[in-house]
């Protein structure tokens, strides 16, 4: 038994290879409908673990203990509150916030080395530095895109050579670290003009993207903290911390080149060529005037229609209508109206974001249909039901070379005998373009936030009998 | 310290593995996804904390405290959004077979 006596750093290494795998695990287990709950729990289980034993075996003075622990149940029980608190409808903003925080820690990681300043050669230098600069632009990237989609930021800062701005900024701070680790410039001016810079870069790049592509943005940034935190693992030695960041990163990558696929956009696309400089020229294909309709006639209409597509988008999020919305779906099928749930792959802010309302709502899966499944039902659909959705559905899309989102998979609504809109008003949607499908012939207008109108719907339809 | 060429072959291994768990993944689940990623590179932690441990100046305590705290909320917040968000899921599956 002379092997049996285990050094506390053994100790710390398996438990961070016992976390590596539950965390693998877990992401596996998340990416199926039936075992995705457990899977967030056996990643759970991986964190406490790696967190304890850490905690227990880190060789800390009591100052610096009592300062980890502070930090950590402040920190927590922050974060706990605020997830517990916040609404679905605002999960991807919070999702942002917690990204960024991630971010940022990564980043703080390496300052703490970087001032240190006693690296052992080059390549550890090397890999704090970029480690630090993903993290940061990560970390100020993730807190303006989290600024925008809580409303804090709303408009989309641009103006004439921003790139060149950004370019430069990016290129000041790889200069920066390259004097660093060659020139060995390590003074406490030098590191912390990098992290100026690198936090600066994440803020520029970042204003001038349109709120549509934020779901894009949010998916990278969550890609490129996970490549921090990989990085900064290699300068701490932390196996949990690569295979943790590296496997983020990688799945993380392949989910943003999904999300911008969906999109029909490139990601230098989303990054460099920003919506509105073209969208404000989008507007030139649509011409004709928006026809409204009231409650009661739209009530009637859904009441004896055979078939209803209802088309959810961010507006139907943004009023948190999506209980009413599925108390007036359960209506019309009483009715015997055959209902279905049409999901655009990027409705809403993220990917997923309507089928998370929609299943809180307690929409059954079968309903839900996504683009391939429906889109030759609309065909057949005597009414389409927009409820605060709108570049997803517009046959500019498809029809409109001019058009700055042509060659986006939409959802062809407009095939619909019928199409009733709900809309809070005449403007425009959150990409600032113009949608052709409001003013076609068969479409009418209704409105209204989403939860008032599926409100006035659920009358008018109780009405018609 | 983790040797050069073994923690190439670790972050190589660890990219296959992330890209492979993914690639077949619905898209209802994109966005809990993208939250349960975002929860395990909470990860970040065990360094900050690791860091925290060794300041020895008070800059390094500062930047070091700031570190834990972000890091601590990166962890908490994305378990308790992801869990939140998949619990939802289990209470449309369930509603669908009682129904049933």
């Amino acid at each position: 038994m002379s092997g049996a006596t285990f050094s506390t750093q053994t100790l710390l290494q398996l438990s961070y290879l016992v976390a590596a795998a539950l965390f693998i695990v877990g992401l596996k287990r998340m990416s199926s409908p039936l075992t995705a709950v457990s899977g967030v729990r056996w990643a759970g289980v991986g964190m406490l673990l790696a967190t304890v034993v850490t905690l227990a075996f880190m060789g800390a003075s009591p100052e610096n203990l009592a300062l980890v622990i502070g930090a950590v149940v402040v920190g927590g029980a922050l974060a706990w509150v605020s997830g517990k608190r916040v609404a679905m409808t605002n999960m991807p903003q919070m999702i942002a916030l917690y990204n960024g925080m991630g971010g940022g820690a990564a980043a703080a990681i390496a300052a703490v080395e970087l001032y240190r300043g006693d690296a052992p050669n080059a390549t550890h230098l090397t890999i704090a530095l970029i480690g630090g600069f993903i993290g940061s632009v990560s970390f100020s990237g993730s807190l303006i895109a989290f600024g925008k989609l809580q409303g804090l930021i709303t408009r989309s800062v641009r103006f004439g050579g921003q790139k060149v701005v950004n370019l430069a900024i990016l290129i000041a701070t790889l200069v920066l670290g390259a004097s660093i680790v060659v020139a060995a410039h390590d003074s406490l001016q030098m590191v912390s003009a990098f992290f100026v810079m690198a936090l600066l870069l994440g803020i520029a790049m970042t204003l001038p993207i349109g709120g549509a592509d934020m779901p894009v943005v949010i998916s990278l940034y969550n890609a490129l903290t996970g490549l921090a935190v990989g990085f900064e693992g290699f300068v701490l030695d932390n196996a949990a911390m690569i295979i943790a960041g590296t496997v983020v990163g990688a799945a993380g990558t392949l989910l943003t080149q999904l999300m911008a696929k969906a999109m029909n956009r490139s990601l230098g696309n989303v990054l460099f060529a920003n919506f509105g400089e073209s969208g404000s020229s989008g507007t030139g294909g649509v011409t004709g005037t928006q026809k409204a309709i009231e409650a009661a006639d739209a009530g009637v209409m859904l009441a004896f229609s055979q078939k209803v597509i209802v088309v959810p988008g961010y507006g139907m999020a943004v009023a948190q209508a999506q209980h009413k919305v599925w108390e007036l779906c359960q209506l019309l099928i009483e009715h015997g109206v055959q209902v279905r749930f049409a999901i655009h792959p990027v409705a809403g802010r993220m990917p997923g974001h309507m089928n998370v309302l929609l299943a809180e709502a307690g929409v059954p899966y079968e309903l839900i249909a996504d683009l391939d499944e429906i889109n030759a039902e609309f065909e057949t659909a005597d009414v389409a039901l927009i409820i605060g959705a709108n570049d997803v559905v517009n046959p500019d899309a498809r029809n409109n070379r001019q058009s700055p989102i042509y060659g986006m998979p939409i959802l062809n609504a407009d095939k619909a005998k019928n199409v009733v809109v709900i809309k809070r008003g005449q403007g425009q949607g959150f990409s600032g373009i113009d949608n052709a499908l409001f003013v076609l012939d068969q479409t009418r207008m209704l409105y209204g936030d989403a939860q008032g109108a599926a409100g006035q719907l659920i009358q008018a339809v109780k009405a018609a009998g | 310290m983790i040797d050069g060429v073994i923690a190439l072959y670790i972050f190589m291994l660890a990219a296959f593995t992330g890209y492979e768990v993914i690639s077949r993944v619905p898209v209802i689940l994109h966005t809990p996804l993208m939250s349960g990623s975002n929860f395990v590179h909470g990860i970040v932690l065990v360094g900050a904390m690791v860091a925290l441990a060794s300041a020895d100046s008070t800059l390094a305590r500062v930047i070091g405290v700031a570190g834990v705290f972000l890091a601590a909320g990166n962890a908490v917040g994305g378990y308790v959004v992801t869990e939140r968000m998949l619990q939802m899921f289990v209470k449309a599956g369930r509603r669908k077979s009682e129904s049933a």
